[in-house]
C-alpha cells in the first residue's frame, strides 16, 4: 500500500469507530442462511455478516436510530440488534412467526403481522412486552403505520384483504377486497392514499384512505416477460410522493410508477426475485434484496438507472438503510 | 387414483419436514379462526350462506404390496375443511357465511341418491371425489345442468378431452400435464433416453399412454417399453427381494438408456425398480422423481404456510388429494367473495370467466382453461425427499400462459363443449 494512503485508512478505521461519524450503511435481511448483512453505502462493500436468529425477515430501524430490529420467524421472537456493536443484545416478544411489521411514529409500538395465526400483535417496546393483539385475516404480511400515526393497514394474503386498524383501540374500522395475496402496504407521504401490492394478481391497488375504496390498479406489462412472472411485492414512494418504486418478484424488475397518474414509466432490471427495497437517507438511491441471485441491486433515483450488484447472504429477503 | 402415491407420501418420506413444522402448528392458538372478529364491510353482498357439497364415494381402493401404514380416513375432506376454514375466515369480513356439507356415500348408488337429494333441496355448488364413470353419470343428469362439479381428486384426461362437460371443473393436474412436466424436466437434463415399465392396473395404461404422448412431444425415445407382470407381492416374502432384484435385473438387462419411467399409480412394485436394474440408473414416474400437484417436501412461495394450517388441521402432511380439494372449495370461496353473492349461477359464470384466479401457492395464478375447465397450474416434481424441480421448466415458452405448456392445449383438445 502507498504509505499516503496510510492517514487515510487511519482517518476511515477512526470514523468506524466513532459513531457521530459513522457512514451510512445497509443491512440485509438473509431468510435462508440466518444472518443480517452488513453493508457500507458508500464503498458497497460488506463490513461484517451478523448472525441472528433462524429466518430473519423484516426490518425495520428504531426511531433513535441506533438499533435495527428484525423478525427472526422461526425464532418467534423480534431481536434488537445494536448498531453500534452489531450484536443482537435483546429479544422482544412477537407472537408466533413474526414476519412484517410496522412502527408507530413515537417509535414505542411495533405491530407485529404473525403469518401462521391469523393475527396482529402489538408490542410495546421499552417495556419489551406484548400488549395486544388484533385478530385478522388468513396469513397476515404486509403491515403499515399512516404519517400521523392514526391508522394502521394490515393485508392478508389468503383472505385477499386490505384491514384498517384503529391502533388505539387495536379494533378493525374497515377493510377492502384487492387482487390474490395482498403483500405490501405503504402509505404516501401526505398519508391520503395507501398502496398495496398484490403478489399473484401481479397488481398494485391505490386506495384512497378517507373513503376506504379502490380509486385505481396498476398493472404491470413487461414486453417479453411472462405476466405469470410479474409478482408485486416491496412499494417504495419518494419523499417528495411523486414516484413510486414497485418490486416484481421472479419478473425481476422493479416498475418506477408515476403516483399522481398511476402511469408506469419504466422498468429496471434488477437481480432475481426482487422483494424489499429501501432509500438511501437523502433518497438518491434505492437498493433492493434480491431472494434468488442473492444479491443486492443499486438504483440511481434521479437517473432510473441501476448501477451495482453486490452480493449478500442466502436468500436476502429485507434491506433497510441506518445513517 | 394417486391414493397410494398419496399414502406412500405420508409415510416415511414426509417425516423429515414434520418436526419443524409440528413445532411450528403447536403455536398456533387452536381456535385462531374464530377469533377473527372484524366489521362487515359488506354486508349487504350475501343472500344467505354459500353451502358446498362435498361429494365423495368411499370405495375401498386397493391397497400397494408395500404398505406398512394404513391409509387416513380423511385423504381430501381434509383439505376441504381446511379451505372452509379459510373461506369463513374471509366471510366474516366480507359479511358471508360458507358451509361445507360432506356427504360420503358406501357405493355409487348411496353418492347418486345424496347429490340427488342435495340438487333437490337447491344445492349447485358441489366438490367431487369420485371415479370418472361416476362423476359423468351424475354430470349428465337433466337435474345437475345448473350445477356446478368441482372434480377436486380425478387426473383422468377423458374427463378433459371427449367426456368433457360444461358443469364439471378439474383440480388436479392431467396425467397429460404429469407427463409432460416430467418430460421438459429430461429434456432439460438432455436425458433424452427412457425405459418405460408399466403395471397391470388400467390407471397404469393411461398414466403410460400419457408418457409415450409427451415423450413424442418432446422428443424424448423411448427405447424399450416393457410390462411389469412379476408378482408384486414377492417383495412381501421372507428373502423375496433377491428375487425382484434378480427379475428387474433381468428386465433391464441389455438396455441403454437414461431413465427408468414406471407407470404403476397404485404402488404396487414401482418402488420395487430403484437399486435394481441391470445399469445403475434414477426411476421416474409414479415412483422415484414424481410429477405431483403438491408435495411434503415443498415450502416454497408461500407453500409453508398452507403445509403448517393443514399439519394443524389434520396432523398429517397435506396430499395431492387434499390440495386438489382445498383448491376447488377456496375457488367456491373466490368465487363468493369475488362477486359478492352467494348465488349459484353467478359464482358458476364467474369460476368459467376470464376474471377467476386462485392462489394455490405454487407462484402464478391459477386460472380455468376455457376449452376443458383445467385449472392451469406448474407441477411438481419430487422424490420422498427432496423438491427437485417445478415445470414448466425455464425456457418451455407459450404464447399465453408458461403452465399451457403442460397438458392438452387449445389447439389439440378433444373436448368439444356445446
Amino acid at each position: 500500500m502507498p504509505h499516503v494512503l496510510k492517514p487515510l485508512l487511519a482517518l476511515a478505521v477512526l470514523a468506524l469507530l466513532s459513531p457521530a461519524a459513522r457512514a451510512e450503511r445497509l443491512l440485509l435481511s438473509n431468510e435462508k442462511d440466518n444472518t443480517v448483512t452488513v453493508v457500507d453505502a458508500a464503498s458497497l462493500k460488506i463490513v461484517q455478516s451478523v448472525p441472528v436468529g433462524a429466518r430473519p425477515r423484516g426490518l425495520i430501524l428504531s426511531k433513535d436510530g441506533k438499533s435495527v430490529y428484525i423478525c427472526t420467524s422461526d425464532a418467534d421472537h423480534i431481536e434488537v440488534l445494536d448498531l453500534a456493536t452489531l450484536k443482537v443484545t435483546a429479544n422482544l416478544p412477537s407472537g408466533a412467526d413474526p414476519e412484517t411489521f410496522a412502527i408507530s411514529p413515537d417509535g414505542n409500538t411495533l405491530y407485529v403481522a404473525n403469518e401462521n395465526d391469523n393475527s396482529i400483535t402489538v408490542v410495546d417496546v421499552p417495556g419489551a412486552r406484548v400488549i395486544g393483539a388484533v385478530p385478522t385475516g388468513v396469513e397476515p404480511e404486509g403491515m403499515a403505520v399512516s404519517p400521523d400515526g392514526k391508522l394502521l393497514i394490515n393485508t392478508s394474503e389468503t383472505t385477499s384483504m386490505v384491514h384498517f386498524i384503529n391502533p388505539e383501540t387495536r379494533k378493525m374500522i374497515g377493510g377492502v377486497l384487492v387482487g390474490q395475496r395482498p403483500r405490501y402496504a405503504a402509505f404516501t407521504p401526505d398519508g391520503k392514499q395507501v398502496w398495496v401490492s398484490s403478489e399473484v394478481a401481479g397488481s398494485v391497488a391505490v386506495i384512497d384512505v378517507a373513503t376506504r375504496k379502490i380509486v385505481s390498479t396498476i398493472r404491470f406489462q413487461i414486453p417479453g416477460v411472462p405476466r405469470e412472472t410479474v409478482q408485486a411485492v416491496g412499494i417504495n414512494i419518494t419523499a417528495d410522493g411523486k414516484t413510486a418504486f414497485v418490486a416484481l418478484g421472479p419478473a425481476n424488475r422493479v416498475a418506477v410508477v408515476d403516483v399522481a397518474s398511476g402511469a408506469v414509466e419504466k422498468y429496471l432490471l434488477v437481480g432475481q426475485r426482487v422483494w424489499h427495497m429501501a432509500f438511501s437517507q437523502d433518497g438518491s438511491r434505492l437498493y433492493t434484496a434480491n431472494g434468488v441471485s442473492n444479491d443486492m441491486s443499486v438504483i440511481d433515483v434521479a437517473a432510473r438507472k441501476v448501477l451495482k450488484s453486490v452480493p449478500v447472504g442466502q436468500e436476502p429477503w429485507g434491506v433497510v438503510d441506518v445513517p | 387414483m394417486r391414493s397410494a402415491d398419496d399414502r406412500r407420501r405420508m409415510g416415511w418420506g414426509a417425516r423429515r419436514l414434520v418436526p419443524a413444522l409440528m413445532l411450528a402448528a403447536a403455536l398456533t392458538p387452536a381456535g385462531a379462526f374464530a377469533q377473527a372478529n372484524g366489521p362487515q364491510t359488506n354486508a349487504a353482498a350475501a343472500s344467505g350462506p354459500v353451502e358446498i357439497t362435498y361429494l365423495a364415494l368411499d370405495a375401498p381402493r386397493p391397497r400397494p404390496s408395500t404398505e406398512l401404514t394404513p391409509p387416513p380416513k380423511d385423504l381430501g375432506l381434509a383439505g376441504a375443511r381446511l379451505a372452509l376454514a379459510d373461506d369463513a375466515t374471509t366471510g366474516r369480513f366480507t359479511g358471508q357465511e360458507f358451509k361445507l356439507d360432506e356427504a360420503v356415500g358406501a357405493d355409487a348408488a348411496a353418492v347418486t341418491a345424496a347429490f340427488k337429494a342435495r340438487l333437490a333441496a337447491g344445492t349447485r355448488n358441489f366438490v367431487t371425489d369420485l371415479p370418472a364413470p361416476l362423476l359423468l353419470t351424475l354430470a349428465d343428469l337433466p337435474e345437475a345442468q345448473g350445477a356446478t362439479l368441482i372434480d377436486a381428486t380425478s387426473t383422468d384426461d377423458a374427463l378433459r378431452g371427449a367426456d368433457c362437460r360444461r358443469n364439471v371443473l378439474h383440480m388436479l393436474p392431467s396425467r397429460a400435464m404429469f407427463a409432460d412436466a416430467l418430460m421438459q424436466y429430461l429434456v432439460v437434463k438432455n436425458w433424452r433416453h427412457i425405459m418405460l415399465v408399466q403395471g397391470k392396473d388400467p390407471a397404469d395404461a393411461l398414466y403410460a399412454a400419457a408418457i409415450r404422448h409427451a415423450a413424442k412431444k418432446f422428443q424424448v425415445s423411448i427405447v424399450a417399453d416393457k410390462p411389469w407382470s412379476f408378482n408384486a407381492a414377492a417383495q412381501q416374502a421372507d428373502t423375496g427381494h433377491f428375487q425382484v432384484n434378480t427379475e428387474v435385473s433381468n428386465l433391464t438387462q441389455g438396455i441403454s438408456y437414461d431413465v427408468l419411467v414406471v407407470a404403476d399409480e397404485a404402488d404396487n412394485f414401482g418402488d420395487q425398480l430403484g437399486y435394481r436394474s441391470f445399469l445403475p440408473r434414477p426411476v421416474a414416474g409414479t415412483q422415484g422423481l414424481t410429477p405431483s400437484a403438491w408435495s411434503p417436501m415443498f415450502d416454497e412461495m408461500g407453500s409453508r404456510q398452507l403445509q403448517l394450517r393443514f399439519l394443524a388441521l389434520a396432523k398429517r402432511m397435506m396430499t395431492d388429494r387434499d390440495y386438489g380439494a382445498w383448491l376447488a372449495v377456496r375457488a367456491f370461496g373466490e368465487a363468493a367473495t369475488r362477486t359478492a353473492s352467494a348465488d349459484p349461477a353467478a359464482m358458476a359464470t364467474f369460476l368459467h370467466g376470464t376474471d377467476f384466479t386462485v392462489a394455490g401457492y405454487k407462484g402464478p395464478p391459477f386460472s380455468i382453461r376455457p376449452w376443458d375447465g383445467q385449472l392451469r397450474q406448474p407441477v411438481l416434481l419430487a422424490d420422498d425427499r427432496s423438491l427437485v424441480s417445478i415445470s414448466p421448466q425455464p425456457g418451455f415458452l407459450h404464447q399465453f400462459y408458461e403452465t399451457d405448456t403442460l397438458g392438452t392445449d387449445k389447439p389439440e383438445t378433444t373436448c368439444h363443449m356445446s
